[in-house]
């Protein structure tokens, strides 16, 4: 095996425009939907007369249990008003949202139950309840989870290239085919992701101190 | 809502009729008709298990009775009889009751996520719809009666347990409670800090005119403290009376056996 570092100066830009265009693009906006979306689930399932929560809950482990290239596929192909990037946002944003809803749960059932019969004896509101004392501390539980749900999404979104959705990875395999050469691009894309994963994870574990209850 | 201090002096603060509590097949509390006097200060007595603090979680709402009814100054708390019928009452006469009543809990149980005065200020503010400018001066003020001035930013983890007791008691008396329910507070401090919290509860008891419902073990607090001794056993009040008559003549042997188990320990 030869290594040819003109081929990976020659790549550079079209996998960065990849990168920055496709894999930056749907793990923020999806990120954020998952966010959102799954913190809406696991209340829901929570609060929400019974039948409600369970047919939430099995709307839940359907996406969880069937794999996101068949869900990109399928949605791909039952909204075809919707072009292909929002596809994969949306599906990227929903199928992660199941699993944040899953990290949320689990956060909120940390909290003691003396914090809830706190705030009865205080006589606060549901919502207040919530806002003010159960989230802060369920959310402060679950960030390295959440975090790395993030990380996880970042590197699965090669598979938007089941929609057509050119992401890094796909510039990479179209690169390599167009020059017979496919060992530069694919290390250099793997390298890419190291580079944009590691310090995210870093600052994860830095925001995770930052929020601790300490003085 | 009328004020306390308007209603008939001879309403009870607390009145039990006729509580059943069960959990599960256990039955913890039956049969059970007590009352509490405004500005009493009652401790209730008895072995482990025989329903003292389940009393104090019915009067919080933080569990609900099976049968029978709990008055709070004369009004349902969260059952009423109509026409023979036992009907629950809605979730917002519930929250409305529930504001003239404070709770300490074994645990303390403050907002890990707030500073000692984010914790005194949380409900004042939110529930009570004080200005926060005037919530913060109250809070200064608690702060002070309960010996922790210059604490105010500190994070109740950065306590010790008998510092967070103490805010946790300043907690309960930002929101001006007329009836407090004291839950084995010190049980869960170091011996030689339980001291310290019982010492600023004198002071509120001495200093207010707060109907007190208390569940404890130091006996020597329950005599300084309180005018009425009830001693509870399998779920029923089996003896009461005066602190002095009850800890020095009871007349039941099984008062007379706790009380030897316990003083004698």
């Amino acid at each position: 095996m030869s290594w040819n570092w003109d081929h990976v100066w020659d790549s550079l830009p079209f996998l960065l425009e990849g990168f920055v265009q496709v894999t930056l693009l749907v793990t923020v906006v999806s990120s954020a939907i998952a966010a959102v979306l799954g913190l809406l689930i696991a209340i829901a399932r929570r609060t929400a007369p019974a039948p409600i929560a369970a047919l939430l809950t099995f709307v839940v482990n359907f996406i969880r249990m069937t794999p996101i290239v068949v869900q990109l596929v399928f949605a791909y192909f039952a909204f075809l008003a919707l072009d292909a990037l929002t596809v994969g946002i949306l599906v990227f944003g929903v199928h992660y949202a199941t699993y944040m809803a899953e990290v949320y749960r689990a956060g909120i059932d940390s909290v003691p139950k003396g914090q809830w019969e706190a705030t009865t004896a205080l006589s606060m509101s549901r919502s207040r309840t919530w806002r003010a004392v159960i989230m802060p501390q369920a959310i402060r539980a679950t960030l390295p989870a959440l975090g790395n749900y993030v990380i996880s999404m970042f590197k699965d979104t090669p598979f938007l290239i089941a929609i057509t959705v050119a992401d890094m990875v796909s510039n990479a395999l179209e690169y390599g085919g167009d020059h017979f050469r496919y060992v530069e691009v694919i290390v250099l894309a793997g390298v890419l992701f190291l580079i944009a994963s590691y310090p995210t994870s870093l600052a994860i574990r830095k925001l995770e101190e930052r929020i601790a209850f300490t003085t | 809502m009328p004020s306390p201090h308007d209603l008939d002096p001879s309403t009870p603060a607390i009145r039990f009729e006729g509580v059943e509590k069960r959990f599960g097949d256990n039955v913890v509390l039956q049969g059970l008709d007590f009352e509490v006097a405004r500005g009493d200060r009652v401790t209730l007595i008895g072995p482990s298990g025989s329903g003292k603090t389940t009393i104090l979680r019915l009067v919080m709402t933080l569990e609900e009775a099976n049968e029978g009814y709990i008055f709070i100054d004369g009004e349902p708390l969260t059952h009423t009889r109509e026409g023979g019928k036992r009907v629950a009452l809605k979730e917002r006469h519930r929250n409305e009751m529930r504001k003239r009543i404070g709770m300490v809990f074994q645990q303390f149980n403050l907002f890990p996520n707030m500073t000692v005065m984010e914790n005194l200020i949380e409900a004042p503010v939110h529930v009570l719809g004080l200005s926060k400018a005037d919530a913060v001066e109250r809070g200064r003020e608690l702060l002070a009666r309960v010996g922790l001035v210059g604490k105010e930013d500190a994070h109740p983890s950065s306590l010790s347990g008998g510092q967070q007791q103490r805010v946790a008691i300043a907690r309960a008396l930002a929101m001006d409670p007329e009836i407090l329910l004291l839950d084995e507070v010190t049980s869960a401090l170091d011996p030689e800090i339980v001291g310290e919290v019982l010492e600023i509860l004198r002071d509120v008891a001495r200093t207010t005119d707060i109907t007190m419902l208390i569940v404890t073990h130091e006996m020597h607090f329950a005599r300084d403290v309180s005018n009425r001794v009830m001693m509870f056993d399998g779920g029923r009040v089996i003896e009461q009376g005066d602190p002095e008559t009850i800890f020095t003549a009871p007349t039941q042997e099984r008062t007379k056996s706790f009380l030897s188990a316990v003083l004698g320990a």
